[in-house]
């Protein structure tokens, strides 16, 4: 049984700088400085030598408080920002693809055909001037699905899989509550059928019995379609439910990685800790 | 050395110890110290010792709850080849997770607001199994221990202590690991449940599922223990790191 035993991210040393960078910036930054910005040249440091594998199937958890560079992370791997180094190897039925070496036709290619988004603002990953059917058939028509029925029926599918009613698939993302719209925004992801899935705060700021009817529904994407999803959170909660490894980031840096049961029960790290006791 | 077993252990553990090193209070809590032990295929170890001797801290190393300080944790898998659990990445722990070592705790920990019998179902599922299948043995688990019907489909959160008990259990028994931890599986359970407990940790071990348990009732080690490995109280670490340094 090798289910889950593909590798099919391999992200290695990504740094992200806002600024002009001199080279004390990873130095003079980080949690020991307690900052992220470098007191030399005043450059941000977003992201310093992150490193982190995914599995078929797989949900990781990258967890930290905001500023802590955890979507960046996220972003740069979905060609939102373009990193200032590092390498990200991303495999799909054997063929490989450096992410960082593409042209950006070929990146928005591979986000389209392979890659799914869901931002925690709906606004981001959402058209809001057309239907929430329309936002799935945009998905669709990018990557080369073109009959109308198909797109239709397609929309109307993984719209009722989301529970949204498939009579409101005509209406505006903006006359939907905030709960729906994001239903929408995870089914526009999912049009496609992506091995890969990013999800970036997708719960936060949503009612509880909201969050946990969104939380269902992406372990049951990951169950029964072994979408290998990456999940951006500040809450240990998601983290818990969801993932079976977990990254702790701070200051752009990762500080403590590990099985999630053990970062939760376990913490090595003094911040991971302080962490975990505020939460219970 | 210990001749009794002429087999090899399915897991060795050597001198391993764990402590906790807490930054925030800047004090190091000692919790198992320099364990040595054996679990054989189709037998049972148990561990004994007073509260604090560290025997769930043992159970949750060899899961990898907990980040082994020093010793070595020797698992051979269904492949024969022996590994160091305490050195083992996670994706391969994750691994002898889903397919070899389970793990059934005082409590439950599953998944809010999922039916009974699609918890116990679970691990079957992620073996590849079809679901209409591993329901069928998922209620047969649950009924061995006898667990009224009406619960099985709805979820344990408004369980008593007993009956969520008995849905962890019979998740950590169904899918047959090669080697199954129970920290106190009988703790809130009646005679009658503890009895039938009993009866099918005995079949599994027929089985030839090995295990390493903590009970809380004295007569139980003695009924079912193959080996029993004592745990001494902690010597004080603590004090002594306070005195060396």
């Amino acid at each position: 049984m090798n289910k889950g035993m593909d590798k099919i991210l391999d992200v290695k040393n990504l740094s992200k700088v806002y600024g002009p960078g001199c080279p004390s910036c990873f130095e003079l930054t980080g949690p020991k400085f307690n900052t992220n910005i470098c007191p030399r040249c005043g450059s941000v440091i977003a992201a310093h030598n992150v490193s982190f594998d995914l599995y078929k199937g797989e949900i990781l958890g990258i967890m930290g408080e905001s500023g802590s560079g955890k979507s960046t992370a996220v972003k740069c791997l979905y060609f939102d920002q373009e990193p200032s180094s590092g390498s990200a190897l991303f495999s799909d039925e054997k063929k490989h693809y450096e992410l960082f070496k593409m042209n950006s036709a070929q990146q928005r290619h591979l986000a389209n055909h392979h890659f799914g988004m869901v931002y925690q603002n709906p606004h981001q990953g959402l058209n809001f001037d057309i239907s929430a059917g329309g936002n799935i058939a945009e998905r669709l028509l990018m990557s080369e699905v073109d009959n109308y029925a198909a797109i239709r029926a397609r929309a109307t599918e993984l719209l009722s899989r989301t529970e949204v009613l498939a009579e409101r698939m005509d209406e505006l993302p903006k006359n939907f509550s905030g709960g729906m719209q994001q239903r929408v925004q995870i089914s526009k992801a999912l049009a496609i059928n992506p091995p890969l899935l990013f999800l970036d705060e997708v719960t936060t700021g949503l009612d509880l019995s909201v969050q946990a009817a969104i939380l269902d529904l992406i372990l049951e994407i990951q169950q029964q379609q072994q979408t290998a999803m990456i999940v951006v959170t500040h809450d240990l909660g998601v983290i818990r439910l969801l993932a079976s490894r977990t990254l702790v980031m701070k200051y752009g840096r990762v500080i403590e990685s590990g099985l999630t049961d053990q970062i939760l029960e376990d913490p090595q790290h003094a911040y991971t800790q302080r962490l975990v006791a505020s939460a219970l | 050395m210990m001749k009794k077993h002429n087999k090899t252990p399915i897991l060795r553990v050597e001198n391993y110890s764990k402590y906790f090193e807490l930054h925030e209070q800047t004090r190091i809590i000692p919790s198992s110290h320099n364990v040595n032990l054996e679990v054989y295929s189709g037998k049972l170890t148990a561990l004994i010792g007073p509260t604090g001797s560290g025997k769930s801290t043992v159970l949750k190393g060899i899961y990898r709850t907990y980040l082994p300080s020093s010793g070595r944790l020797l698992f051979r898998t269904h492949d024969n080849k022996e590994i160091d659990l305490a050195q083992s990445d996670e994706h391969k722990i994750l691994e002898l997770r889903r397919n070899e070592i389970s793990f059934v705790t005082q409590f439950l920990h599953a998944l809010p607001r999922q039916a009974t019998e699609d918890i116990v179902a679970q691990p079957l599922i992620q073996h590849g199994m079809e679901e209409s299948e591993a329901i069928n043995i998922s209620r047969e688990m649950l009924d061995a221990m006898n667990l009224p019907e009406r619960l099985w489909g709805i979820s344990p959160a408004t369980f008593s202590g007993g009956e969520k008990q008995r849905v962890n259990l019979a998740r950590g028994l169904v899918s047959r690991p090669r080697l199954l931890l129970l920290d106190e599986p009988t703790a809130s359970l009646d005679p009658t449940t503890t009895e039938r407990v009993v009866c099918l940790i005995e079949n599994l071990k027929r089985s030839g599922v090995a295990m390493l348990a903590i009970f809380h009732h004295p007569e139980l080690v003695e009924r079912m223990a193959d080996i029993v490995v004592q745990l001494q109280p902690l010597i004080e670490t603590e004090t002594i790191l306070k005195e060396t340094a």
